[in-house]
């Protein structure tokens, strides 16, 4: 059972500090259009072959808000347990960099879609007790995504000859999640990003690509000596790519910030990025004359109405998610919190698992099979569940087998790959091929008499106290039978006959 | 003659679209030279639609609402294929690749493009002055302007160089010329009109709207451009009514409202307030009631305005930085500059004085600090101003003003103050700011011989109101049958 207890105390060595930590994460919302114009979200393609002159802001053009994305959006603040506006607006975002067409972001700043919710992460770490922790958030807005410069000649801008800028990425839909500062370590940053990722997912908004961009996440981190004691100056680290990235990150920042403050130095606010190669952050600009934004209500745009009525049949069609597939998986079914998480990490295998467990299997055996030969076969060669020729009343009938001493796990561990690869009917194939069990007491105390006989030297060892010897006449009992016999019976027997 | 006239005699051949388009492209000739209402005029394209629609009409197609009318297109309305130059250095090259709404319904109904006119660089001023191309002139006086920033679809109509025009309205852009060059100019509600392709200036105020000889094409025009268009959210989706039906209704026992604050202007003109007073008491005579309304908040529309209409246009006019399209300074390489560098020399050199000026004060309004002072006080005064109109046709059908509180003024005469510039939209703007559909209507001329123009004001989505009334105004004044000998109006 996982506890709802506080975070276990920090490491003694820095007892005394805290650190406060928030997230900021944008998650591209996989609709197949942009946020205001119906050009192409596609990934990957030729630089500009995605744009139009919405994306590319040539005058006289408008935008419109494209209504996938406000669905999006609201589920995916109802999965966050946000409160959803009945009326919120966009408003405009104002500075000027190439890679944003307009020199103005579209973006919503003072009355956004939904604020105030929470999520719920448990927090596992190798070696310490999983805790649960429930991380509050502070509010979700929709936005348009920028687009990418590239710099030529040198892959950072300072040595560049010149920029290029590809709007493919301009105007896809964004949706801004920023946490409350509620995560105290590394690991319960890369949690709460990881179970966001996992919620988007499970609501298929966002397939959160961390590789592609389609998930980002920007940390604000600060320490402070103890958890009565005011903020300490906030930092923010970008570029973080990985949520083992969004870890160490954290751990390395918390460190140099301590160091700093222990040293006698100030820690600056200012945005540092995450060196992925060298394991460290380094300062990449001051952050001490904020930015003007001069944000205003965009006048293209009308308010963005949420009836009660289109609330309630959205969040109908919300999927059980992750966390309460988690409870009740160890609540209901009885599975361990490492099971339970590693079935509930992506929805088509949770769904795989709940029709198998549907169709008559035991949850623990069928928990062990998903998770274990399945699970590496499916990654292996890139399946999806879905598709998988082995269905889950095939594979409840799998377990059913073993469960019923039908047949040893053994032989189902001999018959799986071919079942995985072309699925079929366990039972049909194990009687078939005479692969079931022998279960009859006479047949196997003959062949146990066999045994003993054409071992005498081992047998005469055994009763001198060498009872090791129990698992050789298991082994020969097994290779003779083609692993058919009962276990459990052939272990009786063996031991009958052995102690004589 | 008017739309339904000439449709007649397209109709049945008494004049081929070909000959009206040849016609028009003469006057051009003629006296664009000193009008320079047109900054492009598109003949090829002109006469080849026209013989279309006369192959058609031989073929015994039948012909859409507008065919073989020749219009011309204020500047700031994209045109595929066509210079869209919003009279600004920056968008001197700029050729758009789609059509605005407006101009693409118009051409779908048959109309010609004569071609595309002058205005204040990105409708930015009342009197086509601010154009980097240089100024159009008055038909009345070529000394005078023809007022702005639709100056040059306003003179275009009144110079007889087309039927009618299309211009657009933040402020008065189309109001304030239409009065200054005796023509029928007519804002519609906010949203009644799709503003895609409609070059930004102040989203939340443009409009587009027709320049016309008479109430009656006015409507004919409004019917083609009206209505919901999926390509603007800000576009109502109400039905469009039949505006030319809507002429004929009687007028009598309706209310005209005149708004008091409005008659009492310090810089009203004698001869406006007389002529619009006397066009008042002709409605009397008509069978409408007058009634004298209060909107005690109509003179704070000038400092609301000016402080909305910046801010909107310092955004939309952000995306002018020389990268992507439009002007860029130096020979297109900015070797060794920075990037920032490049779009400050960029915009230094591709915007005139007025747009800078303005762009300075929207982004002074919006900043930190002065927000609040400014940019958010300003929509609350906005939404009093609204609150004074909706108090106000809580009694009256219609409300009468003067558009202007001058009839055209001359070239420099408001070139060190202009403020005094701004006055000139005082009586116009209240109406964009409570976003709702005002038309100008002539009513008389001065002892100089300008034009002078009185407003009538409808509430939302009235516009078949205002064009009811104004229609029977016109029909009964006759203001033009007595018009003055003037220099170009033939």
């Amino acid at each position: 059972m996982v506890t709802a207890a506080a975070a276990p105390e920090a490491a003694p060595a820095v007892a005394q500090w805290e650190a406060v930590i928030g997230l900021e994460t944008h998650v591209q919302l996989g609709t197949a259009s942009k946020i205001f114009t119906c050009a192409s979200t596609a990934f990957g393609d030729d630089p500009n072959s995605h744009i139009d002159p919405v994306v590319c802001g040539l005058p006289g053009t408008l935008p419109v808000l494209n209504q996938k994305v406000l669905e999006y959006a609201v589920k995916a603040s109802l999965a966050l347990n946000l409160n959803v506006a009945e009326h919120s607006k966009f408003d405009r975002k104002q500075y000027f960099y190439p890679d944003l067409p307009k020199n103005y972001q579209i973006s919503q700043y003072d009355e956004p879609i939904a604020e105030d919710g929470w999520i719920e992460v448990e927090v596992a770490e190798k070696g310490k007790e999983t805790y649960l922790k429930r991380i509050g958030i502070e509010r979700l807005h929709m936005e348009e995504d920028a687009g990418k410069l590239v710099h030529a000649g040198s892959d950072r801008l300072a040595g560049s000859t010149h920029s290029l800028v590809d709007y493919n990425r301009a105007g896809v839909a964004l949706a801004e999640i920023v946490s409350k500062p509620d995560l105290r370590t590394g690991r319960e940053a890369a949690e709460y990003a990881s179970e966001i990722r996992r919620i988007m997912r499970y609501l298929g908004v966002s397939d959160g690509n961390m590789q592609e961009g389609s998930l980002r996440c920007d940390v604000n981190i600060s320490v402070r000596r103890g958890p009565d004691a005011p903020f300490g100056t906030k930092v923010e680290i970008k570029n973080m790519n990985s949520f083992s990235a969004i870890q160490k990150a954290c751990e390395y920042e918390i460190q140099r910030q301590i160091k700093a403050y222990e040293a006698g130095e100030p820690v600056v606010q200012e945005t540092r990025l995450w060196d992925e190669g060298k394991q460290l952050t380094k300062s990449m600009r001051s952050k001490e004359g904020a930015s003007d934004y001069r944000y205003f209500p965009d006048p293209d745009l009308g308010p963005i109405e949420v009836s009660p009525l289109q609330r309630e049949a959205w969040l109908a069609e919300l999927p059980e998610l992750p966390a309460a597939k988690r409870h009740r998986y160890a609540d209901e079914l009885g599975l361990s919190i490492y099971d339970a998480r590693v079935l509930t990490d992506e929805r088509p295998m949770a769904e795989y698992f709940e029709a198998v467990v549907a169709a008559g299997a035991d949850p623990k055996a069928a928990a062990n099979w998903i998770s274990g030969d399945i699970a590496a076969h499916v990654n292996a060669n890139r399946l999806s569940y879905n598709a998988l020729p082995l269905r889950p009343a095939q594979l409840a009938e799998m377990v059913q087998l073993i469960e019923g001493g039908e047949i040893s796990g053994k032989i189902a561990k001999e018959i799986l790959p071919e079942l995985l690869e072309q699925g079929g009917s366990p039972k049909a194939i194990v009687e078939e091929r005479g692969l079931g069990m022998i279960s009859d007491p006479a047949a196997i105390t003959a062949i146990v008499d066999a045994l003993l006989a054409a071992h005498p030297d081992e047998v005469e060892a055994f009763r001198a106290g060498k009872t090791k010897l129990q698992g050789f006449f298991v082994g020969q009992l097994m290779k003779q039978t083609g692993g058919k016999a009962d276990p459990k019976l052939s272990n009786q027997i063996l031991n009958t006959r052995l102690k004589g | 003659m008017g739309i339904a006239a000439w449709r007649e005699q397209l109709r049945t051949g008494e004049v081929s679209a070909r000959e009206l388009t040849d016609q028009h492209l003469a006057r051009i000739s003629a006296v664009d030279p000193t009008v320079h209402a047109f900054l492009e005029v598109t003949a090829d394209r002109a006469r080849a639609d026209a013989d279309r629609i006369d192959a058609a009409r031989s073929a015994g197609e039948p012909l859409a609402p507008l065919a073989g009318i020749p219009l011309a297109i204020k500047d700031n309305l994209c045109t595929k294929g066509i210079r869209t130059t919003c009279s600004s250095r920056m968008l001197e090259t700029f050729v758009p690749p789609y059509e605005s709404t407006v101009t693409e319904r118009l051409w779908q109904a048959g109309a010609v493009l004569l071609g595309k006119t002058n205005l204040d660089e990105f409708a930015m001023g009342s009197s086509t002055e601010t154009s980097a191309f240089g100024p159009s002139r008055n038909p009345w006086n070529p000394e005078r302007v023809p007022g702005g920033s639709s100056g040059g679809s306003a003179a275009a109509v009144a110079a007889g160089e087309c039927v009618a025009s299309l211009g657009s309205d933040t402020g008065g852009s189309i109001r304030q010329p239409a009065a200054f060059c005796g023509v029928v100019g007519f804002k519609p509600t906010y949203g009644r009109v799709s503003r895609w392709g409609l070059v930004a200036f102040a989203s939340s105020l443009d409009q587009v709207g027709p320049f016309t000889t008479s109430v009656a094409d006015s409507a004919e025009l409004l019917q083609v451009i009206a209505g919901a268009d999926p390509r603007d959210a800000t576009c109502l989706k109400a039905p469009v009514p039949d505006y030319v039906a809507a002429l004929q209704q009687p007028v009598q026992g309706l209310r005209v409202g005149l708004i008091r604050e409005c008659f009492e202007q310090e810089g009203l003109d004698p001869e406006v307030k007389a002529s619009v007073l006397a066009a008042a008491a002709q409605l009397e005579a008509l069978g409408c009631e007058l009634v004298e309304v209060s909107c005690p908040r109509f003179n704070a529309g000038i400092a609301t305005y000016y402080v909305i209409a910046p801010s909107e246009a310092s955004a939309n006019l952000a995306r002018y930085d020389g990268v992507k399209y439009g002007y860029r300074a130096g020979s297109g390489e900015p070797a060794g500059a920075s990037l920032a560098e490049m779009t400050a020399q960029s915009r230094s050199e591709g915007f005139g004085d007025e747009v800078k000026r303005r762009i300075l004060i929207g982004t002074y309004a919006l900043s930190a600090g002065y927000v609040d002072a400014y940019y958010k006080k300003a929509q609350q005064v906005r939404t009093l101003i609204r609150r004074d109109f909706d108090a106000a046709f809580a009694g009256v059908d219609v409300l009468l003003t003067p558009t202007s509180p001058t009839t055209a003024f001359g070239f420099g005469a408001h070139a060190d103050d202009p403020l005094a510039m701004y006055l000139a939209d005082l009586l116009t703007i209240p109406a964009n700011l409570a976003g709702l559909p005002a038309i100008n209507v002539p009513c008389g001329f001065d002892q100089q011989g300008l034009p002078i123009g009185l407003q009538l004001i409808g509430n939302v989505l009235a516009e078949e109101r205002v064009l009811q009334v104004a229609h029977h105004y016109e029909q009964a004044a006759r203001v033009m049958a007595g018009r003055p000998a003037a220099a170009l109006v033939p």
